[in-house]
Parts: structure tokens; sequence; C-alpha cells
């Protein structure tokens, strides 16, 4: 087991990360049968969010539909390993339904939590939904703001 | 289950569990040791020395015992550039070597050893010429793997041998992927050390040799007692080296005819493939490979996730191999073979065993098109 030392890199040693290398039930459940799979369609969009981690190369888009301030529908695709597929399904059911403010809150700590905990070497992949749902949130800001410019 | 991972381990043939059985209880003394008991122990590593010696057509003190590939490619290595310091600083190596070779010798260059990478062509195949231009006056060693453990794809280690040691230089060979399932004439390939390893070829792990040309100038790394020639102290693993023994017997009376029957299976696992899913690069299927190994990369899905949907499946395969796994960088031998970073990341590795059946092939490529479609629903690629 060889993951990225915790040091920065200073030692250039990997560290020891635990007797779990494997994914729980949990989060097999969610990659094997992953939650709001798929896109909204574009009158549906109120915000789009793209990600990518540059360090393993995975991939995550997301789209909501805010109805009243809260996330009326959300939905991803995502290419990547299990552990950015099961966190990001289970992000899309944290934040489905909650206000834009609560949405906003949500940290991968929550995710990871959500989801009874991932193998130490992947929990960099739940920093993906994470930033995919506060990058979709800002475009919705932003088209808004853009709505309101026009308007005026 | 369906075990398609024998580049990783392979298990113990009932064969040799059975020539090591006496040696797990009865007959534990020390080779060392100077009565009649520890003689005993003597006789039986310095008879699997012999056959061993037989199998790679070498002298039976030609073989040292090493407790991994990876310690035998480090004795080479480092053995090497410690006892021809005064000589040169130089080592020649390629960019697919595995990590055992490539990390000793990115640690040499901190000791003020040059190394060069040399490159691979696409199809994964070391560049002779690019070999025949990198050697200088400073080069001790050059070091090249006899098949890679990611592709199978086979390097032409023979025709390197001749010209590396018209040069004097000494050439290492890690053969750890083709003991066993090429011919088991290691010492035949005209290098000057080459390393193997036995849970590879349905021995024990701990287990593993170098083959020592004699004549050849090599520092131990181990230091201690005088065991094995003085290259590598250390009260010798008897029965581990026992089972090494009979597992390279077995894989000599057999590679050829098993090598035969795995790659009719291999090449109908990749037909099948090809027919039924879209969108796969095949990796050195152009040149010679090891029979067994097949590298397949899928685009638009993580590797990973294909190796998990499988695992859920009762199948175990790999991404490229198994140290690399849980480190987020792509393959250094697919990107090496010019594959980009999104085919590498989409690639695994799929190798056949002795106790591989054809209903085995039919069973994973069913699960694996199913798998790649899924995967391929959920991806934003």
């Amino acid at each position: 087991m060889t993951r990225p030392p915790a040091d920065g890199g200073k030692s250039g040693r990997p560290v020891y990360s635990g007797p779990v290398i494997y994914y729980n039930q949990t989060v097999i459940e969610h990659f094997t049968r992953p939650r709001h799979v798929g896109e909204l369609a574009q009158e549906e969009t109120d915000g789009f969010g793209l990600v990518g981690d540059p360090s393993c190369g995975d991939q995550m888009k997301l789209w909501i539909c805010v109805r009243s301030g809260r996330i009326a529908k959300i939905a991803f695709r995502s290419f990547g390993c299990p552990g950015a597929i099961a966190t990001s399904s289970m992000l899309t059911v944290l934040a489905q339904g909650k206000s834009l403010e609560a949405a906003k809150g949500i940290t991968d700590d929550d995710v990871v939590e959500a989801l009874g905990g991932i193998p130490e070497r992947k929990k960099h992949c739940s920093l993906l939904g994470v930033r995919a749902l506060k990058a979709a949130i800002a475009d919705w800001e932003s088209r808004r703001a853009g709505a309101k410019e026009n308007q005026g | 289950m369906i075990y398609f991972d024998h580049n990783a381990t392979t298990p113990l043939a009932p064969e040799v569990l059975e020539a090591m059985a006496p040696y797990l209880s009865g007959c534990w003394g020390n080779p060392s040791s100077p009565y009649r008991f520890g003689n005993e122990a003597r006789t039986a590593v310095e008879g699997a020395r012999g056959r061993i010696a037989g199998c790679l057509g070498c002298k039976p003190s030609e073989v040292v015992f090493t407790a991994s590939g990876t310690e035998s490619d480090n004795l080479a290595v480092r053995g090497v550039a410690r006892a021809s310091r005064l000589r040169g600083n130089h080592i020649v190596t390629t960019a697919i070597e595995h990590h055992a070779v490539l990390n000793t010798c990115k640690a040499l260059e901190t000791d003020g050893y040059r190394v060069t990478y040399l490159p691979v062509n696409p199809a994964g195949v070391v560049e002779i010429d690019a070999l025949a231009g990198s050697l200088t006056p400073e080069t001790v060693l050059v070091t090249v793997m006899h098949a890679n453990n990611e592709t199978g794809v086979i390097q032409p280690v023979e025709e390197i041998a001749r010209i590396v040691r018209k040069r004097g230089i000494v050439f290492h060979v890690d053969a750890v992927q083709t003991a066993g399932k090429l011919s088991s004439r290691l010492a035949e390939l005209g290098a000057d050390l080459v390393s193997f390893s036995g849970h590879k070829l349905y021995g024990p792990k701990g287990t593993a040799a170098l083959y020592v040309r004699e004549g050849t100038a090599l520092c131990p790394i181990i230091t201690g007692g005088a065991h094995e020639m003085g290259l590598r102290a250390g009260t010798e693993n008897v029965t581990g080296i026992v089972g090494l023994s009979a597992a390279l017997e077995l894989a000599a009376a057999s590679s050829q005819k098993g090598g035969r029957r795995l790659q009719g299976l291999r090449d109908r696992l990749e037909a099948m493939v090809r027919e039924r899913i879209p969108k796969v690069r095949f990796n050195g299927t152009s040149v010679a490979r090891v029979p067994n190994t097949s590298s397949l990369s899928f685009d638009a899905v993580d590797g990973e996730s294909i190796v998990l949907a499988l695992d859920l499946a009762g199948i175990c395969v790999s991404t490229g191999s198994a140290c690399s796994t849980g480190e987020p960088e792509p393959s250094h031998v697919l990107l090496a073979m010019g594959l980009t970073a999104r085919e590498a990341q989409g690639t695994i590795r799929i190798s056949l065993g002795r106790d591989t059946r054809n209903e085995d092939v039919d069973g994973t490529v069913e699960a694996l098109t199913e798998v790649i479609e899924r995967l391929r629903s959920i991806s934003s690629a």
C-alpha cells in the first residue's frame, strides 16, 4: 500500500495507511448503483459545474435545477475511480432538496462520513463532487446576476 | 472466483507444496551447522541449487538465492554499481522497467550515478539504436527486463546482450515475468545477471534467485555471514529454496506446451473483446509477448472502476502492475509507449495461468462487456 506521504512529500516515502484498503458496503453500493446519474435538460439546468482532478485524471460534471432557493433536481456524470463515483453519488444525495446555502456548506468530510468512511488513499476523491457542486452553484449565481443585469 | 492476475502472483502448485512439506517441520536445521542435522538442510539447499542450475543451463555456483525478485534486482543493480565504481558511474536502463529496477536506479542517481532511461517504441519495445548510442566508456551496467509485467511485451535481450557484452559492460536481465513462461534456460539469454522469482511460477512467495555468470564483479548488498558465495548473507530459506527448485523444474517441463495453450486462450479473449466492445486499444499486440498477458485500454472509463466491478462479479484482474495499485499516477509503462494519460487510466491487465479454462475466458468477456457498458453510461468523458 502506497499513497502520497502526509508530510507533503518531504521524506519521499509512502506512509502507513492503515489496514483497510478495500471499500465498505455503502461505498460499493453507491459505486454499483449510483444515485442521480445522468444530465438535466437544458431548460431545467440552472447551474452546471465541471471539475477535473489533474492528479488522477478523474472528471465530474454536475447539473442543478434550483426552485425557491433549493436544489430541486441534481444529476451527475463521473469519469473516475470507484471512490470518485461513490462520493459523487453520495454528494448528490446530500445536496438534493437542500437550500443553496446549506448545500454550499457540504464538505468532503460530510460526504466521507455519510459513506461510512473510504480508504485513506481515496479521500481526495470526495473533493471532486464538493467542488463540482460549488462550481454549479457559482454558475447559478452568475446566471442570476446576468439575468438581473439584463432586466436593469 | 476467476483469477486472471497471474503476473501479480500465482497459486502454489500442489507438487511444490509436497516437495516443501518435509522442510516445514522435520528438517529444520541450519544449513551452516557443522553436525549431521545441519548437513541435511545443506544437502537440501545444494540439491535445489543444482536442479535450478540444470534448468537455467549454468553451474550451481552461479545461482544466488534471495528473498524476492526485487531483492535480486537490487543485488544486480546496486551490486554492479558498487563493484564497478572505479571504472565508471553510468547505468543504462529503460523507461518501462519494474519499479524494483527503476527506483533502485533513481536511488543510485542521488549517490552520484548517471542513469539513462531508454525510450520504447509505440509497441513497447526498447529502441536498440538508442541503446547502442547510449553506451559510453563510463557505462558499467545495462539492465533491461525480459518481458514487461504490464503489457507482456518481450524485449530483444539476446541482441542487447551481444552489443553490451562486446563492450565489456555487465548486462542484467529482469526475467521475473518470463521465467517459467518462456524457456527456463535463462543463462542462455547471454546476460551476466538474470533475476527471477518463485511466486510468479507457482512457487512460494519470499523466494527468488539471481543468476550470476562466473567472473561477474558483484558486491553484496546484504552483508553478514559468508552465505551464498559471499553475495547474500542470512540463513537460507531452506523450505522456500526447495519450493523454488520444484516450481522451476515443473515450469521447465511444461512451459512450451503450456505456453501454446495460454496463447490460444489469450488470443481468443482478445478476439472476443474486439468483437463485442467498441473503443478499445490493444497494447503491444503487434510484437512478441509472453503468451498469458493482455493489456487493454478502454476509452472513457477508469481502470480501477473496471477492476472493482469485475471483482464484485468474482473476477480478479489488475490495472497496471500490482505494486502501483493505489498510486494515482498513470502507468509509466503505458505513458512511455505514447498512450495519453486518459488511455492509460482506462487500462487493465489480464494475465491467464495454468488453471485457466475456456469458460473462464467466456465468462470474463461477458462480465467485462456489461461492466464497460455500465461505466460508460455513468462517464462524463
